[in-house]
């Protein structure tokens, strides 16, 4: 087999990579951020509940986490490996989203909310057209770090059959006797896959930033 | 006679075992400007945020116009609407330019069209002298500006009332004069505005009636002119001299 077809084979799972990470990164940003803001604006108990959901959830190896929860998944609606997966990895950054929002949240000032009631807006709106704008801003640099780590987290979803980056390089280590081309091979398209992920995201932050915002 | 936009009856907050002020009585006619003085810590800026419902009073009454606003069925959104509020520390929205920060109440809130809405941002930016200013972000915008853009945001809402909580104390002394002009013009031009502020001249050139607070409740009220030159207690002329001693050298 020659180089090209073999690398050809590695980076055809690389799809399947894009694939998870699109699925589980914004399913963990929408559920993150629903969960945030329920945990700095939903009351005393729910600040609990959420507490407790963020540290079971990082407090075990995403690993495990993802075969508990495909198994869950797959015992209760019939679901191919892949999107279990994918919606196993979003409920895990969920906790990590959650966390990255809810610091976004409490550093914007107070008064913001106050100014928005002042003029009449709901806490909704407030919510909405005051709080998150300014949250989400400020939660770019974190979550572009969680955006790496659910890549590199997507080559999990190999444990379960998805036949991904890792998958391929593993099967094809093993038919070829060439772990050290075909790990390199894989380490260094899911690293340009981070940088890329990362640069975008800078150049979205600078784009967003507030003038002379003090 | 004139007809009452506010009235405060019998109010007390208090957090915990702190009282921070007991059976206030207080109205404001339409049109006039009330002042109120008095040292820090005496619930001046607790007193506004009551009025807007920004905190529950622990007992008493408080009326807009012939509606109860403390009462259990007010919505306090359609209420805050109502009262315009100008904090001491500004508090525009960061991610907005002057305009939209103007605008935002407008669209929202109002829901008023979008260019129904852009026409009176601007008169209200006219009338803080900002329309050149208008697509400058708060950052871009001297404290004095600032402070003009969250009167024209508060304005725009076409309140009953405005509360102003010590709008000029966070600003350089050499642009406090731009705000208080401002001022002095919403209540020659009729707004009904209660003031807390330790800007004396401002309290006996504009205001209609000045009420000294201390500890916690209404030691007395009279017009500029009785407080000033009879007032009936030893404190409030203690506390005259002190204010004018701190802030009105310039005077
Ligand atoms: N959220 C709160 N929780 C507990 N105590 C509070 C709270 N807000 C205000 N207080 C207390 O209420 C009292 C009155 O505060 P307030 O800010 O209304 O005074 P003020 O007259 O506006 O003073 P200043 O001139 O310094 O602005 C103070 O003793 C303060 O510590
Ligand atoms: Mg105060």
């Amino acid at each position: 087999m020659d180089i090209i077809r073999f690398i050809q084979y590695i980076a055809s799972g690389t799809a399947y990579t894009l694939g998870v990470t699109f699925v589980a990164l914004p399913s963990g940003l929408i559920l993150g951020l629903i969960l945030a803001i329920i945990y700095v604006y939903g009351g005393k108990i729910a600040a609990r509940i959420l507490s407790v959901y963020s540290t079971v959830m990082r407090g075990i190896p995403p690993i495990v986490l993802l075969f508990i929860l495909y198994f869950i998944m797959s015992g209760t609606i019939n679901l191919s490996p892949f999107w279990a997966g994918s919606i196993s990895l979003g409920v895990i950054s969920s906790a990590y989203q959650m966390e990255i929002i809810r610091g976004a949240i409490l550093s914007v000032s107070g008064g913001q909310m106050i100014a928005a009631l002042a003029i009449g807006m709901s806490r909704l709106q407030a919510i909405r057209y005051i709080v998150l704008p300014q949250t989400l801003r400020l939660a770019i640099p974190p979550w572009s770090n969680e955006a790496a780590i659910v890549i590199k987290d997507s080559s999990l979803v190999y444990a379960l059959g998805v036949p991904e980056i890792l998958r391929r390089a593993q099967l094809i280590s093993a038919s070829t006797q060439q772990p050290f081309l075909a790990y390199t091979t894989a380490a260094l398209i899911y690293f340009g896959l981070v940088l890329f992920t990362n640069t975008l995201l800078r150049r979205l932050e600078n784009r967003l930033r507030i003038p002379a915002n003090p | 006679m004139a007809n009452k936009i506010l009235t405060i009856k019998n109010l007390t907050k208090t957090y915990g075992n702190n009282i921070v002020f007991q059976n206030i009585d207080l109205s404001i006619n339409e049109g006039d400007t009330v002042v109120i003085i008095g040292p820090s810590g005496t619930g001046k800026s607790t007193l506004l945020r009551c009025i807007n419902l920004l905190t529950k009073p622990n007992g008493g009454q408080i009326w807009l116009d012939d509606e109860e606003i403390t009462s259990k069925e007010v919505n306090e959104d359609n209420v805050r609407q109502h009262i315009g509020m100008v904090f001491q520390n500004f508090l525009l929205f960061n991610h907005l330019t002057a305009l939209e920060n103007v605008k935002l109440g407008l669209v929202k809130v109002k829901k008023m069209d979008k260019t129904a809405a852009e026409a009176k941002t601007f008169q209200e930016l006219e009338r803080v002298g900002l329309v050149d200013r208008a697509h400058h972000f708060p950052g871009q915008l001297s404290g004095g500006q600032q402070q003009r853009v969250a009167i024209a945001r508060a304005l725009a809402m076409d309140p009953r009332i405005m509360l102003f909580d010590e709008p000029t104390s966070a600003l350089d002394p050499e642009l406090i004069g731009e705000v208080l002009e401002v001022m002095r013009k919403l209540s020659l031009a009729g707004m009904t505005m209660l003031v807390v502020t330790h800007e004396m001249g401002f309290a006996r050139e504009v205001a209609d009636r000045i009420v000294f607070m201390e500890k916690g409740s209404i030691v007395e009220e009279g017009s500029p002119e009785d407080l000033f030159n009879r007032p009936k207690f030893q404190r409030t002329r203690e506390f005259l001299w002190k204010i004018t001693e701190l802030y009105g050298k310039k005077e």
